[in-house]
């Protein structure tokens, strides 16, 4: 398998980042990663994941939508959309991977969504497999293999060397452009380390967790189950969960007056949210009880409805570790599964 | 890049007419004269004057007028104020078309229709009941119970009373909520009226209304022996981007905008209650 | 300390004093725990919570709470006892629907501060002394108590209860805290080092509202920031400008209502130091008006509220802003 060196890793990423934009996870002053772009002499982070998922690659917290002009009666609309650059991504985990096949059923069912397209072309993902899951880990939930995380490529890590496999053609363009830089490997001890994951991952602590219990068909089952009430009655109706999850995709859209002209952006919007579902003459959704329903309905049941059985939810555990008041789609799932 | 349906088209207003106070009925033309895009009943198109606001309205005129489309408009948000403020020859921004439609072509074809519409409910109504109305020898009787709060309130009083009661084809059935000066007509509420009328049990019913006046005409139809797969009505809830991406206009797992707006009763009472 | 609170709010339950309680109810792992109304005795016994980390403040949930039918007991923590206070004095809470039980504070643990030491796959934590044990699924690891301290804890101002109806183990003192020290670094910088700081802070935010919506101060029924009629609305800043406003606009709406209660950082997801936002303006009001601490009893008014003729003039804006 094609290698390169731990300590030549860095020269991998100023060569990479030569050709085109490159992203990798840092850490922060905090100690949490985030994703940045790659500047010279920057250290991959050894953190399991990063605070803010991968999916702003793709849906970026707010974007430009158009630009509109208006005087007098007339009112003229500017398309702004412009070709992305072409980037990658370096180390997103298995399940933000997974989380990316979620948005796109989303946003590429027609009428396609050309915002996310567009950066979809033109972002390789390189994915690197998990070494040391954390108690917040359920991606096994969702038929996730964090040891083989998928991507256009994927790195394996075995603590000495990093290997690289290609899954598609653009891994297989991006493996040719650093191609001189890797050598042939021997994957004893990556398979040693293959192994001790795999083994840790069925000692986690939510390794029993599985979705038997939901889907399309258990829709009105759910619904009503009294069980939301005590589920909901401690959320404070933020959106740190909706924010920090990979696979939430509901947006707004609003117009922002520049004073040279009106800006109509998209922004991430919160179902949780007390005005996301409020109109001029009326409210669907007044309580946070339906508010927080409708967040894990849409995840286990709605999503699997509309999208042949899959699941709007990766098990990544950002909201596990994230939320104000420790509420999260594991407890919601084990009260609703508790008959 | 192909287009994007976010980012909307340019029409210009060619007509205003105030319908009663609180709605306006908005005549769009595409700049270039004609109609900025076809569209079947019952769809709806996003309106926005940019920095005001863009929302959701049913298309009001029928697929068959090939001129213009309309809108009928109540006022009742920011963005609704600003239109009924509006000129002839405002520009606004419009796309569309979005969501399904009265399955006019379909299982409505060959059948006795029930127009049951009260207040700016008839706005959807009306682009089928004209196409049907242009289409007549597709139909069977065609029936319309159509109630406001008062006189005044009834949206498109002059068309229904030029037009449609001219119509010898049409039986039109108009109520008001409390007895006024000048109208000799029914009295009472919508719901009420249906089941006096008790029309026949063998005909499809479009019903679109408050939801108060939905529900209990729908629970006086169910006693008049209607079943739920012979009615349809259309919905109406928060959206945004008109096309089921942006999450907010579901019951359960449909999206109002693109599974919606019409539904069949019995599909509407396969899902959560909470619209 | 957890057995002797559910034996009182079992008794409590039990001769009709409440009908309800309000605590922290166990979560999925060693460190996480939920703000809960308890009911029975059985579910008391079952799920009930009170340990190193059960960290969340309760005041703002009896405003709510005290509205329900019947009186609900609250475990209140000595800084929590100042926002019931501060609740009290702007008539959010219904006193006679609650009955107070004050309980000894932290120090409460943070498990982020675990983490950040890059432990990681916690399975259980145990405290020795100054030590805390760390189970993981990678073995066992420990680390001095006071590096795990929460940031709301490791500043604390007062281990004294403000407003309770009895008391669960000791009662403590009002304590001399350095908690503007960073404030004073903060205000001794440039402005350019102090914008700085601020940019590359507020720049993490993600507009979720925790901060808003934790906060026991931020109780108005429709926000500026959600009411499309304020004009200022916003769900993501559009404008770098706007990044800051939000936080900006939100300390000073709380400004001299602000207990120092530390739940914005707590519950921020990215770590922002907002607390440091609200103390700048604890400490202003302090050294323009007096001591004031916003919660300490139900009868001094607050210095923005109130009026004496040796308030300071407008103009000290200008003269303390000058470098």
């Amino acid at each position: 398998m094609l290698k390169i060196s731990a300590e030549k890793l860095n020269e991998l990423f100023d060569k990479i980042a030569s050709q085109q934009t490159l992203y990798i996870p840092v850490d922060r002053e905090d100690k949490c990663a985030e994703f940045k772009k790659y500047e010279s002499g920057m250290t991959l982070s050894k953190a399991l994941n990063t605070v803010r998922s991968a999916k702003d690659f793709f849906l970026p917290q707010t974007e430009n939508l158009a630009e509109f002009r208006r005087s007098g009666k007339t009112i003229e609309v500017k398309d702004i959309r412009k070709e992305s650059e072409d980037f990658v991504v370096f180390g997103v985990r298995a399940c933000d991977a997974k989380s990316f096949e979620i948005l796109d059923s989303v946003f590429l069912a027609e009428p396609v969504d050309t915002f996310y397209k567009n950066r979809r072309e033109h972002g390789t993902i390189v994915t690197m497999a998990c070494t040391r899951p954390e108690e917040t880990c359920f991606c096994t939930t969702f038929g996730i293999n964090p040891t083989v995380p998928g991507g256009d490529a994927s790195v394996y890590f075995d603590g000495e060397s990093y290997f690289f496999v290609p899954f598609t053609e653009k891994g297989k363009v991006f493996m040719a452009s650093i191609s001189d830089m890797l050598e042939d490997g021997d994957v004893t001890k990556l398979s040693e380390v293959q192994a001790k994951a795999r083994e840790i991952m069925t000692r986690l602590p939510l390794a029993n967790l599985t979705t038997d219990s939901f889907g399309g068909e258990k829709l009105m089952e759910h619904f009503n189950s009294e069980k939301w009430a005590e589920l909901s009655e401690a959320c404070i109706g933020c959106g740190t969960c909706t924010f920090v999850c990979p696979t939430c995709q509901c947006y707004d859209i609003r117009d922002f007056d520049t004073g040279h002209g009106i800006k109509r952006f998209r922004c991430w919007d919160s179902c949780m949210y007390s005005d996301f579902t409020k109109m001029a003459h009326g409210n669907p959704r007044t309580s946070q009880l339906e508010r927080f329903r409708q967040r894990f309905m849409h995840k286990l049941v709605y999503h699997p409805s509309n999208h042949e059985g899959e699941f709007g939810c990766v098990g990544c555990g950002r909201c596990l570790s994230k939320c104000p008041v420790s509420l999260n789609i594991v407890k919601v799932m084990k009260a609703l599964e508790d008959k | 890049m192909n287009n994007d349906t976010l980012i909307p088209l340019v029409g210009v207003v060619t007509d205003v007419r105030q319908d009663t106070p609180d709605v306006k009925t908005f005549r769009v033309n595409a700049l270039e004269g004609g109609k900025v895009f076809e569209h079947m009943p019952g769809q709806c198109a996003m309106l926005s004057i940019p920095g005001v606001g863009e929302a959701m309205f049913s298309i009001t005129s029928s697929p068959t007028n090939k001129e213009y489309m309309e809108f009928s408009i109540k006022k009742c948000g920011c963005l609704t104020e600003w239109l009924h403020a509006m000129d002839v020859g405002q520009q606004i921004t419009i796309r569309g078309p979005y969501g399904n439609y009265f399955p006019v072509e379909t299982e409505l074809k060959g059948k006795d229709l029930l127009f049951v519409a009260g207040g700016i409910g008839l706005a959807p109504l009306r682009s089928v009941i004209n196409y049907v109305r242009d289409n007549r020898e597709n139909y069977g009787d065609v029936q319309i119970v159509y109630g406001s709060r008062s006189k005044d309130d009834l949206v498109d009083y002059q068309e229904i009373i030029d037009e449609w009661m001219a119509d010898d084809n049409i039986q039109v059935n108009l109520t008001i909520d409390n007895s006024q000066e000048g109208w000799d007509g029914h009295v009472g509420f919508v719901p009420n009226y249906v089941k006096e009328l008790a029309p026949s049990t063998n005909k499809t019913v479009l019903v679109c209304g408050p939801p108060i006046m939905i529900k209990f005409t729908l629970a006086g139809l169910k006693e008049l022996g209607f079943s739920e797969t012979q009615v349809y009505t259309t919905m109406e809830l928060r959206m945004k981007c008109g096309v089921g991406k942006c999450g907010r206009c579901n019951i359960g797992n449909k999206y109002v905008c693109k599974d919606g707006p019409v539904f069949r009763y019995d599909e509407l009472g396969a899902l959560p209650d909470e619209y | 300390m957890q057995e002797a609170m559910i034996k009182r709010a079992k008794e409590l339950l039990a001769d009709g004093t409440v009908n309800r309680v309000l605590g922290w109810k166990k979560g999925e792992f060693a460190y996480d725990s939920t703000p809960s109304v308890f009911e029975t005795a059985e579910e008391l016994e079952r799920d009930f919570v009170c340990n190193d980390f059960t960290q969340a403040n309760l005041s703002k949930y009896l405003i709510k709470e005290s509205r329900k039918e019947g009186k609900i007991l609250a475990f209140l923590k000595p800084c929590d006892t100042y926002s019931f206070n501060q609740l009290l004095n702007e008539h959010r809470i219904i006193r006679e629907n609650v009955y107070v039980i004050g309980i000894p504070g932290g120090p409460k643990l943070d498990v982020e501060k675990i983490k950040a030491k890059g432990i990681s796959g916690i399975t259980g934590i145990s405290k020795d002394n100054f030590t805390i044990k760390i189970e993981t699924l990678y073995g066992t690891e420990s680390m001095p108590f006071y590096e795990a301290i929460s940031e709301k804890c490791s500043n604390c101002k007062s281990k004294k209860h403000v407003e309770y109806d009895e008391l669960v183990g000791d009662e403590g003192d009002i304590l001399n805290s350095k908690r503007f020290d960073m404030v004073e670094k903060l205000e001794n910088m440039t402005s350019q080092e102090r914008f700085d700081f601020w940019q590359g802070e507020l720049s993490k935010c993600i507009r979720c509202n925790a901060c808003r919506n934790v906060c026991p101060a931020c109780t108005c029924e429709n926000c500026v920031f959600d009411n499309p009629k304020s004009g200022i609305d916003q769900k993501a800043a559009a404008d770098c400008f706007e990044e800051k406003m939000f936080h900006i606009i939100r300390a000073f709406h709380v400004a001299g209502r602000c207990t120092d209660c530390g739940e914005c950082t707590r519950v921020c997801p990215q770590n922002i130091p907002l607390h440091l936002l609200n103390r700048k303006f604890i400490k202003d009001i302090n050294s323009l008006y007096g001591e004031f601490q916003a919660g300490a009893d139900r009868t001094t008014k607050c210095p923005l509220t109130d009026y004496d003729v040796n308030d300071c003039e407008p103009s000290i804006v200008h003269e303390r802003g000058v470098e």
